[in-house]
């Protein structure tokens, strides 16, 4: 067989401005096919949540879509849509992003729908009401009426970490939800979405300087505000392993989450980027050691995935994020065995290294999973926004390539030995669901 | 005050080279730069009217890549990561497909993996003991979902015993599939004599043929020929079957009848009859039941495209308490829908919808080729891309109408809903006849 070829590279030419508003903006034109992103970040989660309002960063995302200053209820999907174009947004742990994919004639009108509602979202009664009962039946699809749903992302947290930020439900309680008010909504707008708490980026089929004039006409009236100063988030390792339990009425067999809490992966990035390639390692394809041991060898799990990020985006949080491994079962009584296995496979990482060859081809294979990531321009968008807005710098994104290929045996063996049993958070789902 | 759309910029045309090798293998190779990788399908036609051919393809699927020639599964997967690959299996009643992607460098390498395991497919016992058992295992955590349920009812009351019935396996016969059944199935069924191989990345087209006629010119053969079962005369609607699912805070809504293929002159005026009903976030259906009444996260429709014919298909999750007025507004969209003209302004708005995602889809290569790979399907290609556009722009408000009154109208639907019963059948029954009875 033909050995892998030395890792190729990605650039997109990156044109950085910022607005008097303080808007920053990142622009990376790239004309092979006439189509572009436009996203925008606003620096804004659910861990900035107060408390009593669980889910409220989640149900406010909504409201965006709700009408704004010169645009009636509907209008942005119509014009987003009839212009060929699909949009979405979603709320993370740190940030809340909203997004247009579009043919690239409808560049200025994706950008003037954006400032729009940077402007003024249009909070009403009515539709506060109506998004509110949307919204439940996104939990109600996603969570209550579907095996396994919310595992681990809304329940590990509570286990794993003890401030109200990092641990509370993020897609809300129902009484929470119900006692969201207009003068809520009207306040977390002007506290969080600022324009100088924001990161607006346009990938795709543009010219990089006739794009910035456009953003300058549109989100240039938009007064300034101060931005929010940003809390730290922080809790340090866990000392004593903890356990919960999680029922699950419909799931017809178990399922184990086990989460370690991963510090400051922004300022220790070399650090992150080692434990992801250990995230690989462990899970990644049928070669991996988990994979092999615990499904193929042991025969003790159906499935199982390691991985960073409460929502599998290693680098979609701040500090701290979460080492997660989490496997599906089905005998209930295999709980013991799957976390021995598991710690006797990070033993082994810890002891004895690395197999030769093992961290290139994990290495290659990622590399190549974060270039197919950034294939489609509306992707690349949210990539660049994400990584200016947590990392600071959206050059990172094409540079991760040489830093992974930096990380050596030794940072992996360090990252395995985070991984301690007396610094885990184990959530053991019960299965109530008849088989 | 809205800026206008400016004067739209015409898509490169891509370069492509295909080819038929000797083994009946049809190949199309599309260069699309990009991110240096490439994407490969290769489709399989694995349609079978076998009682035992669903679990035994499913099977098969999840232990095809368990080793090739002297390769074990390991040593497959080792090398498959030292090329940045990926690559995975997958059956429904059409087709075995083998989907991957890598470092665009590696592909001559990753063409010679498939064929070893298309060539020299192993089926150890072990493997597929392991495969088995994941597999039930899987199969019992789909059927606990609502919406899965909802499916394999729809499916058997629209298709009867037919194959498109079938959503997953019977979990016994999963059970009881054999390695020397796997082997059998494999050596009379992955043939290449009616296969498409569709690759798409930053490759050159010409050489890429020539690596494929020299990674895979040996795999060959034909496929056994079994009879192909005809899909059954379109059902009646009857009435709407309510499946219980006991504590459901939700009812799912499952609904469908037959449409017609990309092929057929029909169709461009029915793709866009259905984004206005519920194809698309605008849709009527939608501003109805979610953002008018708050009864659903979201109502969807959608045509889904089979070898034997396509379908036309509705799926909404609604609160139990509101399921039969969401019910009752459906059916009054589909109603309204099929009986009064629509208007030029919900045509021009899904035309260029159509038309703008179509471009969007294409954009990128993992998304270029599996619209190619399906496509391939039923005999169509980059052309058919190319020219749909222009199908849409010639289609009109009277053309879009009258696809709504034949595909829309409500009385022509089988209907499914998956819920608490106990709430939901009484004031269902209020709307329209409803049936426990499978």
């Amino acid at each position: 067989m033909a050995r892998a070829a030395t890792l190729p590279t990605l650039s997109f030419p990156l044109t950085h401005h910022t607005l008097a508003n303080g808007l920053r903006v990142v622009v990376a034109p790239d004309r092979s096919a006439p189509v572009v992103g436009i996203a925008v970040l606003y620096d804004v989660g659910i861990r900035s949540e107060p408390e009593g309002r669980t889910g409220f960063a989640h149900l406010f995302e909504h409201l965006m879509f709700q009408g704004s200053a010169n645009l009636e209820k509907l209008e942005h999907f119509r014009y987003v849509q009839s212009s060929g174009g699909t949009f979405n947004g979603s709320t993370h742990f740190d940030y809340t992003n909203y997004f247009e994919a579009l043919p690239s004639n409808a560049l200025e009108r994706g950008l003037y729908l954006e400032a729009d509602r940077m402007l003024s979202p249009r909070i009403t009664a009515e539709n506060l009401a109506n998004q509110l009962d949307v919204v439940k039946n996104e939990i109600r699809v996603n969570v209550m009426n579907r095996p396994y749903g919310g595992f681990p992302w809304i329940y590990l947290p509570a286990v794993l970490f003890d401030t109200f930020a990092n641990s509370h439900n993020g897609y809300g309680g129902f009484e929470d939800l119900e006692s969201a008010t207009e003068a809520d909504a009207t306040d977390f707008f002007n506290r969080y979405y600022a324009p100088s708490n924001a990161v607006l980026t346009v990938a795709g089929d543009v010219d990089a300087d006739d794009t910035i004039a456009m953003i300058e006409k549109h989100f240039g009236a938009i007064k300034k505000r101060r931005a929010p100063k940003r809390p730290s988030f922080a809790e340090p390792p866990l000392t004593a392993e903890r356990r919960d339990t999680h029922h699950d009425s419909h799931a017809p067999i178990p399922a184990v989450a086990i989460g370690y809490r991963v510090s400051d992966p922004v300022g220790r990035l070399d650090d992150l980027l080692a434990s992801l390639l250990l995230a690989e390692l462990l899970s990644d394809g049928d070669a991996s050691r988990l994979q092999r041991r615990l499904v193929q060898r042991d025969g003790l799990v159906t499935d199982v995935s390691a991985y960073i990020g409460e929502f599998g985006d290693p680098f979609d949080e701040r500090d701290p994020t979460v080492f997660t491994i989490s496997a599906h079962y089905a005998h209930a009584g295999a709980l013991d065995a799957i976390l021995r296995a598991v710690d006797e496979e990070i033993a082994r990482i810890v002891e004895n290294g690395l197999e030769p060859g093992e961290l290139d081809r994990v290495r290659t294979r990622l590399v190549s999973v974060l270039f197919k990531g950034m294939d489609a321009v509306i992707s690349r968008a949210l990539d660049f926004a994400k990584f200016e807005l947590i990392f600071g710098r959206a050059e990172l994104v094409e540079e991760l390539p040489a830093r992974l290929a930096a990380v050596t045996p030794d940072a992996i063996q360090a990252a395995a030995a985070r991984l301690r049993p007396d610094s885990r958070a184990v959530l053991e789902l019960i299965a109530g669901g008849a088989a | 005050m809205i800026p206008d759309l400016t004067a739209p910029r015409k898509a490169r045309k891509l370069s492509s080279a295909e080819r038929t090798l000797g083994t009946g293998l049809r190949v199309v190779a599309v260069r699309k730069p990009g991110v240096p990788l490439v994407e490969v399908r290769l489709r399989v036609p694995f349609l079978s009217a076998k009682a035992t051919h669903p679990a035994r393809a499913a099977v098969l699927s999840d232990a095809l890549l368990t080793g090739g020639g002297d390769l074990d599964r390991t040593g497959l997967a080792e090398l498959l990561q030292e090329l940045g690959a990926d690559l995975s299996a997958s059956v429904d009643a059409d087709r075995l497909l083998l989907a991957g992607n890598a470092l665009a460098p590696n592909l001559a390498a990753l063409l010679r993996l498939m064929s070893l395991v298309l060539t020299e497919p192993t089926y150890k016992k072990a493997e597929v003991a392991t495969e088995r058992d994941r597999l039930v295992e899987r199969i019992t955590i789909a059927r606990s979902r609502a919406g899965v349920i909802a499916s394999e009812a729809l499916g058997h009351r629209m298709w009867g015993n037919h194959p498109y019935a079938m959503d997953l396996p019977d979990v016994a016969a999963v059970a009881a599939a054999t390695p020397a059944q796997l082997r059998k199935l494999h050596s009379d069924l992955v043939r290449p004599n009616a296969a498409s191989l569709t690759i798409v990345g930053d490759i050159s087209p010409a050489k890429v043929l020539d690596q494929v006629e020299a990674a895979l010119g040996d795999w060959s053969g034909s496929a056994a020929s079994g009879r192909i079962p005809a899909l059954p005369a379109p059902v009646v609607a009857g009435p709407l079957l309510v499946v219980d699912r006991p504590g459901s805070v939700q009812s799912s809504l499952r609904m469908g009848t037959p449409a017609v293929r990309r092929d057929d002159a029909r169709f461009p005026a029915l793709q866009l009859a259905n984004l206005i009903f519920g194809g698309y976030f605008s849709s009527r259906w939608t501003e109805n039941i979610r953002e008018d009444k708050g009864y659903t996260y979201g109502p969807h429709s959608r045509i889904d495209h089979h070898f034997l014919g396509s379908s036309l298909m509705f799926d909404v999750e609604i609160a139990t308490e509101v399921t039969a007025p969401a019910v009752l507004e459906t059916r009054y969209e589909l109603g309204k829908i099929a009986s009064l003209p629509v208007t030029e302004a919900e045509v021009d708005s899904v035309r260029q919808y159509a038309i703008g995602t179509l471009a969007l889809s294409t954009a990128t290569q993992a998304g270029l080729a599996s619209t190619l790979s399906a496509l391939a399907a039923t005999g169509l290609g980059l052309d058919w891309i190319a020219e749909h556009p222009a199908r849409l722009s010639a289609i009109g408000v009277d053309d879009v109408s009258a696809a709504a009154a034949e595909f829309l109208a409500p009385a022509r639907l089988t209907q499914v809903i998956v819920g608490d019963a106990a709430t939901i059948t009484a004031p269902l029954a209020a709307l329209g006849p409803v049936t426990s009875d499978a």
